[in-house]
């Protein structure tokens, strides 16, 4: 538990940021469809509650046949990231095994996976993902998270394979080999451990990658239009003319619920890759030193110069920072 | 040069790959499609439900190695059959009038979202720690944004509320008649501004955030420190020493992003109505227009993979490893 | 492949051009760069890392002066510092660092000079010879216009006479004019070297600053560099500051040697001396942790366990760990550096107050206390 807490205090701001905001939509996820107002797909007939804008009854007003936006939403959001979450398993651990295994075994193997990976990536998914949905007859969740998963590998594989590669040769593991081990478990417990975090970064990103395509198929229609996820419910506002009704509070929601997790899952993302690249991390706080910035290109402070000459309003400002506490210390400004 | 050769087989491979799924996806997929098309358009003619057989695999149409020979044939000679839903228009010529609007307004919104970008990242690189980075969550928040609801707001927003932009359509078409004169393209390139704002901000987040990253690696790299000690201008060594070592790898992620980027600029026409591919593509999954469907999967990635193509020539160009790194194999 | 610019006997014509050197330049009050207690830290998240602590060392007109250290010492540091070329986390947290060079008006301290007067006196006064030149050249540029840049940014040349000098720099490092078309890529380990050593020649400084110039290549391209640093110093008369950890290296080319640990200076005195009457503990480990290929066989020494950890180092001589002479008053020690009695260089310092040229080296490898993994100079290791 420690160690969490460890983690936690060495995350950027905007990694902490993203996690308390994804946090917020699994939440959302988990309990909500549990405390829907109404039934999403329950149609009142009433006229006068069709397309109504927002009001105590109904949070987010309704739709053209009377659905309670705020419902769908709720319920939207668990589908969604459901569906998310086990393309992003599935995705990752295929990834994983075709990454390190093809950067392990080398040879004819490795070209003939890396042709294999860069293939599929360099082929488009989403006409792909269209084409392969249109001809199912089934076009619900299951099937959606085949073909997601079945396309949402090539990145991960790629990334994670050039760095088994860069690991591969490092000295430790020529060391286990030497000592006999065999090949699984050095991947097991000499590789794997050291890619953690590319391996959450590649997660991340594929989760990511799961919720957009879905979204967009969902739009053009290639998802069950019965269910409630984010996409279908664009995909209904859209083909019921929720623009040029001026239902905004019909389109809007599910849109920014996608945008906000989205940008949760690239916050939490840029935590991570700062996390283990010490340059990009340093280079963070880097910049600030005694509370001036200091950029690449100018020459090397020195603590003389910085703690005596900054402009009335930059020590105003500057006394509200923590750094400020640093630079009154005697010894030069020791960080505690 | 060798590099080159190496690049364009593996396209050709890659080619050959999207082909073959074309032709075995249809006969792989579970259920009889020829069934639902023809409930859904009872008025086509025998030879269309026959050519629609064939391609479906559908009651002994002959050996395996025999379609693919004929259907490799049709591909080579640009014949994707005769629509189904706009019978009896052909496939190719549907395409060929959706193009041209799709290639003009996601071609030249792409490339200036990646120039603008490039050189935002290259200055949020240089100066980071700074103003720019105060607006990074801002644009992660953009970068996440489906390009599609972008267009819906902005939509709402621009067009419907402030009737600054028209609503939709590729030119206004009560007015105005097609045709290679200024009443025309003025209509049309008034009609596309929406939609290239639309690609330009969504897409411009991602180019920047990209370049910035890759900067701050690359003013870590010893030439550049070796730059600044020799008392070059700040200009020079961030322009010259640093950005045109960092743009190579921001080439090649812009080659691997573009199959994205293609794809929601096209879903993206559909909100605008915007007479381009997306359109056609959402009306042939609407009404299962298999013909079209397949076509349009074969067009887009041939489209896709010969970019991917022209950008590797521009790494080319701007990297002088490249060539020797391949001629030392 | 090049063929050695100059015979063995070169080493002892070093000590003369340093004497004609002095003559042939406006003979400047004090010395070319005198560097005072200068204190740099590395400001990280986990606490700062005090890579420079209070080094006082100065450099005169002509002189090569070398700085040896293991990895780790501070070496670096202390010379890219003294230039403000270091990055964050990097800051200067004391010192001055005064440069009187010909072409200033008197002496300046660079920890206080504008970027403006920075800039002049980047490459034009300090320039410096990386240590790993694939990763110091840009490798998109040709090497003619990397040249050109240096010359472009500091001497006021019309085109073609800037591309005459420019070649005219390849002739100084023997490297054939052709080259001027090619990519660092295309050039070998040796050429590469030799076109960083020609670049910082480009605007004609006063003190070149060496890091490490020849580590990273192997032993016979190592004597040609080493032999055409030689000759072109005897040409231009400028000052080295050479950093390097193989101490062998600077007993033959050095005047005077500086050597580093932890971020402070142990010794520093002419390298006859050091060669002869090695003071401080740790000169003695380095000295003898190398074999040499004449004089008799002896068992290689070396000195056990590793530098300390800068971020909370202990008082005192942070050597102490590792010495064999070690005693509990060296806890208390300030490390100033004071003359060694008996040398015949009177500016001959160390910080070891307890250990002299009286103190005989046969008492050496007595007691050495078992600490860590064995390291000495890197060229005793592996």
């Amino acid at each position: 538990m420690s160690d969490l807490a460890n983690y936690w205090r060495r995350l950027p701001n905007k990694a902490r940021i993203g996690a308390i905001m994804l946090g917020l939509f699994i939440l959302a996820a988990i309990i909500g469809p549990q405390v829907t107002p109404y039934d999403p797909s329950y149609q009142n007939p009433s006229q006068a509650l069709s397309l109504a804008t927002p009001s105590g009854a109904h949070l987010l007003g309704t739709t053209q046949s009377g659905q309670d936006v705020f419902s769908q939403l709720l319920v939207g959001i668990r589908l969604t990231l459901e569906l998310a979450v086990i393309v992003g398993v599935i995705a990752t651990v295929v990834s994983v095994l075709v990454g390190v295994t093809s950067a392990f075994l080398g040879g004819v193997w490795d070209e003939v996976l890396s042709l294999f990976t860069n293939v599929f990536l360099v082929i488009p998914s989403l006409p792909l993902l269209i084409l392969l949905l249109g001809y199912l007859p089934q076009k619900g969740q299951l099937a959606t998270i085949v073909v997601l998963s079945g396309l949402g590998w090539p990145w991960g594989a790629r990334v994670i394979r050039a760095q088994t590669l860069m690991i591969r040769n490092r000295d430790f593991v020529a060391a286990s080999r030497e000592a006999g081990e065999k090949s699984w478990r050095i991947i097991l417990f000499d590789i794997i451990p050291n890619e953690v975090s590319l391996i959450a970064a590649s997660f991340v990103n594929t989760v990511l990658y799961a919720i957009s395509a879905s979204v967009a198929l969902a739009f053009i229609g290639l998802a069950d239009l019965n269910s409630w996820s984010l996409g279908t419910m664009l995909y209904w506002a859209q083909s019921q003319q929720a623009l040029q009704l001026g239902a905004w509070w019909w389109f809007l929601p599910p849109g920014i619920a996608v945008a906000l997790i989205g940008t949760a899952l690239v916050l939490l993302n840029t935590g991570i890759d700062e996390f283990g690249n010490p340059r990009l991390r340093d280079a963070r706080t880097a910049t600030k030193i005694a509370g001036r910035r200091i950029q690449p290109t100018d020459p090397t402070p020195v603590l003389a110069d910085l703690s005596a000459r900054p402009s009335r309003l930059a020590a105003f400002a500057h006394s509200f920072s923590r750094s400020s506490l640093l630079d009154e210390t005697p010894a030069g400004g020791e960080i505690r | 040069m060798p590099f080159i050769l190496r690049r364009i087989a593996f396209y050709a491979v890659a080619a050959w790959v999207a082909l073959t799924l074309n032709f075995f996806i249809p006969r792989a997929m579970p259920g009889n499609a020829v069934q639902g098309i023809m409930a859904k358009f009872p008025d086509l003619q025998p030879s269309a439900y026959k050519a629609l057989e064939a391609m479906l695999g559908v009651g002994h149409p002959g050996s395996l190695i025999s379609q693919y020979g004929n259907y490799l044939d049709d591909v080579v000679h640009l014949n994707f059959g005769t629509d189904v839903a706009n019978y009896p228009a052909s496939v190719s010529s549907l395409l060929a009038q959706t193009i041209p609007w799709t290639l003009v307004l996601v071609g030249t919104a792409t490339v200036i979202a990646f120039a603008l970008g490039t050189l935002l990242g290259i200055l949020a690189g240089w100066r980071h720690g700074g103003w720019a980075d105060r607006w990074l969550p801002g644009l992660m928040f953009l970068q996440a944004i489906p390009y599609f609801f972008l267009a819906l707001v902005l939509l709402e927003l621009l067009a419907v509320k402030l009737h600054i932009f028209p609503l939709a359509q590729g030119y206004n078409g009560q007015d105005v008649v097609p045709g290679w004169h200024w009443d025309f393209i003025g209509s049309a390139i008034d009609h596309s501004l929406l939609p290239a704002i639309t690609i330009v901000l969504t897409s411009i987040a991602g180019w920047m955030l990209q370049m910035r990253n890759v900067m701050i690696t690359t003013l870590g790299e010893d030439y550049v420190v070796a730059a600044q000690a020799k008392g070059l201008s700040n200009r020079r060594v961030v322009y010259t020493y640093a950005a045109r070592n960092a743009l190579l790898p921001q080439l090649q992620g812009f080659g691997l992003a573009l199959g994205f980027v293609v794809s929601g600029a096209l879903v993206m026409e559909i909100v605008f109505s915007y007479p381009g591919v997306g359109l056609l593509l959402l009306n042939a999954v609407t009404s299962t227009d298999y013909p079209l469907m397949q076509a349009i999967f074969l067009v887009i990635t041939f489209a896709v993979l010969l970019a991917n193509l022209a950008v590797d020539l521009v790494i080319v160009l701007f990297d002088p490893r490249v060539r020797a790194r391949e001629a030392a194999r | 492949m090049s063929t050695p610019m100059s015979t063995p006997s070169s080493e002892p014509v070093l000590r003369e051009s340093a004497a004609a050197a002095a003559t042939a330049w406006p003979a400047p009050v004090g010395p070319l760069l005198e560097i005072r207690d200068l204190s740099v830290v590395y400001r990280t998240s986990s606490g700062d890392v005090k890579a420079v602590e209070r080094v006082n060392l100065s450099l005169n007109a002509g002189e090569v002066v070398g700085l040896c250290g293991e990895s780790g010492s501070g070496k670096s540091t202390l010379a890219y510092g003294a230039c403000r070329l270091l990055r964050p986390p990097a800051l200067i947290t004391a010192g001055s660092v005064r440069y009187n060079g010909r072409r200033g008006t008197g002496p300046a301290d660079i920890l206080q000079m504008r970027p403006d007067q920075l800039h002049k006196l980047r490459w034009r006064d300090i320039a410096i010879v990386f240590q790993s030149a694939m990763n110091a050249l840009n490798p998109v540029l040709r090497v003619r216009d990397q040249l050109l840049d240096a010359i472009h940014a500091h001497l006021r040349l019309p085109r073609d006479e800037a591309a005459e000098k420019a070649a005219s720099l390849l002739d100084l490092v023997g490297i054939p004019r052709s080259r001027l078309r090619s990519y660092p890529h295309e050039l070998s380990g040796g050429m590469r070297q030799r076109v960083m050593i020609a670049m910082a020649l480009a605007a004609d400084p006063e003190i070149v600053i060496m890091d490490e110039p020849t580590t990273a290549l192997d032993v016979v391209v190592q004597r040609d560099i080493l032999a055409q640093i030689v000759e072109v110093k005897q040409a231009l008369g400028f000052a080295i500051l050479f950093i390097t950890h193989d101490l062998s290296l600077l007993l033959e080319l050095a005047d005077r040697i500086a050597v580093m640990y932890a971020g402070q200076l142990l010794e520093v005195g002419t390298a006859e001396e050091i060669k002869r009457e090695p003071s401080h503990p740790y000169t003695r480990g380095l000295l003898t942790s190398f074999p040499s290929l004449r004089g008799p066989r002896r068992e290689l020494a070396g000195i056990p366990g590793s530098p300390p950890d800068l971020r909370d180092p202990p008082p005192g001589c942070p050597f102490m760990p590792r010495c064999g002479y070690a005693r509990p008053a060296c806890a208390e020690v300030d490390m100033a550096l004071a003359p060694v009695t008996g040398s015949a260089d009177p500016w001959h310092v160390t910080a070891c107050p307890f250990v002299g040229p009286e103190t005989r080296p046969e008492a050496w490898p007595q007691t050495r206390p078992e600490t860590g993994p064995e390291t000495g100079p890197e060229g005793a290791r592996s």
